[in-house]
């Protein structure tokens, strides 16, 4: 089947029921996409899906077809994005396993709410799981990488 | 990109464009487990920097960063005493050689809290030794004296005249190394000792860096492991045609854990394991009941243990107390649940083998690759990936994540690289959890309510009995693990006459250190104990512990700046409320000021202030970095960490059944860090185990209920 992964067209022969986190890990090579739980309760395998955040661990790859799929490899092809260099910038990062997954939701929620409020962070931001526990510089970096993205916009 | 070893090295010198010369020899092989190497009186440079032409300047770093931070407090060390530009500075993780022996330990290994403060002299003085080869190498070419020469951002300078570390690396590299070199003081650091950005962050947050679980290898085939229901169990037949069936299914082996599934990929090989028809003989693990242990534990407690401390007689002075308090307290298993699944990749070829993994015990796992291969350790080449989290899950003295992805390799056979993968689920059922414990206490009060006699006993598996470590760390039938933060208390050293003894009983649980270890259960007892006789005495909490603590400068240093930048005793808006807790462990002191409100029967957790003192700080970034973090893990242990077992079976698979904190749960954390010049201690552990006995006080407060279980049970 077709998969469009970062603008790219993929051709993979894989079980419709496969998920898509897979897909992307074990057969595009992908590795940036991580596994955590397989049943959507950690977040760490967020991507995009026609920019909404979707957990790749339930998503069948067959209904993925057609549709444009975004990657932490594919966030910001051209550098740092407002939200990596945020998240640089606020030192966020621990043992840095589940930070594509929260940086790719923190994409999804800038991208619908510019300039979100303290609750829409916490709201968005609590469907994933970092056992380092950075949550507090998770936080910042949500509102620094808001700034640096209405400063160059 | 910095990555580790081996691989990374052979691009850095394909891509780069720079000859590497400089500070770089091959680390030596050969390898004794256990065996601390002949150490020379100053470290080999050449094993821990190197220099590029390009300027670059790239640290070798002996330990695992799995989140703690090491790949930039090392680096720190290395560029104060090189006298480097800290932009230039590159990581890169250390091979599996003796010359990376833990030098507080003797093997390589990554725990104990004990990253920095192990290294603080070796990595200084790498760079140091580096240091005073570039300024003879300078003053050669000069022909001034060294004396004339110092070291700038990356240049020696001399007078008017410059050249760079870059320049410099190759005629240095030739110098006889000093015989001595003098360290800076602390007080004129210029790198070290200030908050400084991890270096390890662009790779992280591009999807670049790469886990154990990111390995990926030509010709690599996954595999997962189906293991028996219950500890101990063993397969007892096997039908695996469905399992063959599943396209994408490769092989069907067996190995001592189980029978391993292996796919060309994960999915293939999970859909093969679900296919999979197996008899388990289940023998006795099945008969583990939750219930029936805590039963049989707290009838253990009543009995007498082995002595772990003791003075006095505490039965006398007890009776001769004014008043007596009593309580038991009980804690449940826990797994770590770090966010990547454990994992392992093995290669075994006719000379050699390789492992890829995220690791906290190198040695081990080379010695185990080696007894199941038949090969020699030196023959073992170990990749240490990134750690998705680590909390001493990746720390089994059996190796048993390697161990059985050897095995998988090796019955896989003809040199093909087998990357064994863990489920959430196997990882939550899979065992090495924190052992469950059970403490009772009778403590009698003198007419002025300080303690005059102290009785407890503790009973829970040893962690340690059957590894390596036991002939080093049980002494006198004591596991040390089981009774730290108990036996070398202050309170108690301080009771006249005082007994602290211990069971271990033996189950078939496997059990294995969590992050602080016995400290994550003995804080809560002593601190919320200590809580309950303040109460008894009719003495504020701060007030009492300053009482018991007085000859404890350290304790009495981080209670008071904690309680001072929280607040103590100001009244608090919201139906908030205030309890603290102080404890020592690896090294560091640390206490906290929790203020919590209760609603409903639901406990929320506003702000923790923290004050630590860790003696010399190298990264004040990090450290404030590990303790909140150690406030999260500490509050998820709190609120939510229990597995239970039913027929032998572990109760809980995954995050919905076994869950952490989540980001609209976590507290503002404030940190405040005691300045200092003594002896450097972990950070890593110490801001675990105040977190939860200081919550439980705040709810005493609100509630007037002693919480002596974990997780708390409000109703």
């Amino acid at each position: 089947m077709k998969l469009n992964v970062n603008g790219k067209d993929h051709d993979v022969a894989a079980p419709d029921d496969m998920p898509l986190l897979w897909v992307l890990r074990d057969i595009v090579g992908l590795t940036g996409t991580k596994f955590g739980c397989g049943m959507a309760q950690c977040g760490a395998c967020t991507v995009h899906l026609d920019g909404q955040a979707v957990r790749s661990c339930v998503t069948p790859v067959a209904s993925v077809q057609g549709r444009a799929v975004k990657t932490i490899e594919g966030l910001s092809p051209q550098g740092l994005s407002a939200i990596q260099r945020a998240w640089i910038e606020e030192d966020v990062v621990q043992c840095g396993y589940c930070q594509p997954g929260q940086i790719m939701t923190a994409a999804a929620l800038l991208a619908a709410r510019p300039k979100p409020s303290d609750a829409e962070i916490d709201n968005a931001m609590s469907a994933n799981l970092c056992r380092c526990g950075t949550y507090l510089r998770i936080r910042a970096a949500v509102k620094r990488a808001a700034e640096l993205a209405g400063r160059t916009a | 990109m910095s990555t580790q070893s081996g691989l990374s090295r052979r691009r850095f010198l394909k891509t780069s464009g720079a000859l590497v010369v400089g500070f770089y020899v091959a680390p030596r092989t050969g390898l004794a487990a256990m065996q601390p190497p002949a150490a020379p009186a100053l470290p080999d440079p050449n094993a821990f920097l190197r220099i590029g032409e390009d300027e670059s300047v790239t640290v070798i770093v002996a330990h695992s960063e799995m989140g703690q931070g090491v790949w930039t407090a090392l680096p720190m060390l290395v560029a104060e005493e090189l006298g480097c530009d800290w932009a230039k500075v590159r990581v890169e993780e250390a091979p599996a050689a003796p010359v990376y022996a833990h030098p507080a330990f003797g093997m390589q290994m990554t725990g104990g809290s004990s990253s920095t403060w192990s290294e603080l002299d070796r990595y200084r003085y790498a760079g140091a030794v580096a240091r005073e080869m570039l300024i003879q190498a300078a003053a050669d070419q000069w022909k001034v004296d060294p004396s004339a020469c110092r070291v700038e951002s990356g240049f020696v300078v001399s007078g008017d005249k410059r050249l760079s570390f870059g320049k410099l690396a190759a005629a240095a590299q030739k110098r006889t190394p000093p015989a001595t070199v003098r360290l800076k003081d602390p007080k004129e650091w210029k790198i070290a000792g200030r908050p400084t950005k991890r270096l390890d962050s662009p790779e992280k947050v591009t999807g670049q860096a790469k886990f154990g679980l990111d390995v990926r290898l030509p010709g690599m085939l996954t595999a997962l492991v189906a293991r028996a229901p219950v500890f101990g169990g063993t397969v007892k037949s096997l039908r695996a045609e469905k399992a063959k069936a599943v396209p994408g299914v490769k092989a069907v082996v067996q190995v001592p854990s189980g029978v391993a599934i292996v796919g060309e990929h994960f999915w293939a090989a999970k859909l093969g394991r679900d296919a999979l028809e197996i008899d388990w003989d289940l023998s006795a693990g099945a008969d583990l009941d939750t219930q029936r242990l805590r039963e049989e534990f707290r009838a253990t407690a009543g009995t007498p243990g082995t002595k772990a401390a003791s003075a006095g007689d505490a039965d006398a002075a007890m009776s001769g107390a004014a008043k007596t308090v009593e309580a038991e307290y009980e804690f449940p298993y826990l797994a770590h649940a770090p966010m990547e699944p454990l994992n392992c990749t093995v290669r075994i070829g006719p000379d050699g083998a390789e492992v890829w993994t995220g690791t906290q015990f190198q040695t081990m796992d080379q010695g185990v690759t080696a007894k199941i291969t038949g090969l020699k350790p030196e023959q073992v080449k170990i990749h240490t990936m990134f750690l998705g989290g680590g909390f001493g899950r990746r720390a089994t003295p059996t190796s048993d994540f390697v161990s059985e992805a050897v095995q998988v390799a090796k019955a896989v056979g003809s040199g093909v690289p087998v990357k064994v993968v863990w489920t959430r689920e196997d990882d939550i059922r899979g065992g090495y959890y924190r052992p469950m414990y059970v403490h009772r206490l009778r403590v009698g009060l003198g007419a002025d309510g300080k303690p005059v006699a102290w009785r407890q006993t503790i009973v829970g598996q040893s962690i340690l009995e059957g590894t390596p470590f036991a002939p080093m760390m049980i002494k006198n039938g004591i596991d040390d693990t089981s009774v730290e933060g108990v036996a070398d208390s202050p309170y108690v050293k301080g009771t006249p006459s005082h007994l602290v003894d211990l069971h271990s009983p033996k189950k078939v649980i496997p059990v294995l250190w969590l992050r602080s270890v016995g400290h994550s259960h003995t804080a809560f007892v002593m601190e919320t104990f200590v809580d309950e006789l303040a109460q008894a005495a009719g003495q504020d909490p701060l007030e009492y512990r300053r009482r018991l603590l007085s000859e404890h400068p350290r304790h009495l240093g981080v209670l008071n700046l904690a309680a001072e930048k929280a607040g103590w005793g100001r009244p608090l808006a919201g139906g908030r409320v205030r309890g603290l807790a102080v404890h020592e462990s690896f090294g560091s002191w640390m206490a906290q000021v929790a203020e919590v409100s209760v609603a409903s029967g639901r406990v929320r957790v506003h702000r923790v202030v923290c004050a630590v003192d860790c003696g010399i700080c190298v990264n004040p970034a990090g450290v404030r970095a590990q303790v909140e973090g150690a406030v999260a893990f500490g509050l998820s242990a709190a609120l939510y960490g229990e597995l239970t077992f039913k027929d032998g079976r572990v109760q809980q698979s995954n995050f919905h059944d076994y869950p952490i904190l989540r980001l609209n749960e976590m507290p503002d954390v404030e940190v405040h860090i005691v300045s200092s010049s003594e002896k450097a201690g972990g950070i890593g552990e110490p801001g675990v185990p105040p977190a939860a006995p200081a919550v439980a006080n705040a709810i005493f407060a609100a509630t007037g209920k002693r919480l002596r279980q974990l997780p708390f049970r409000l109703a």
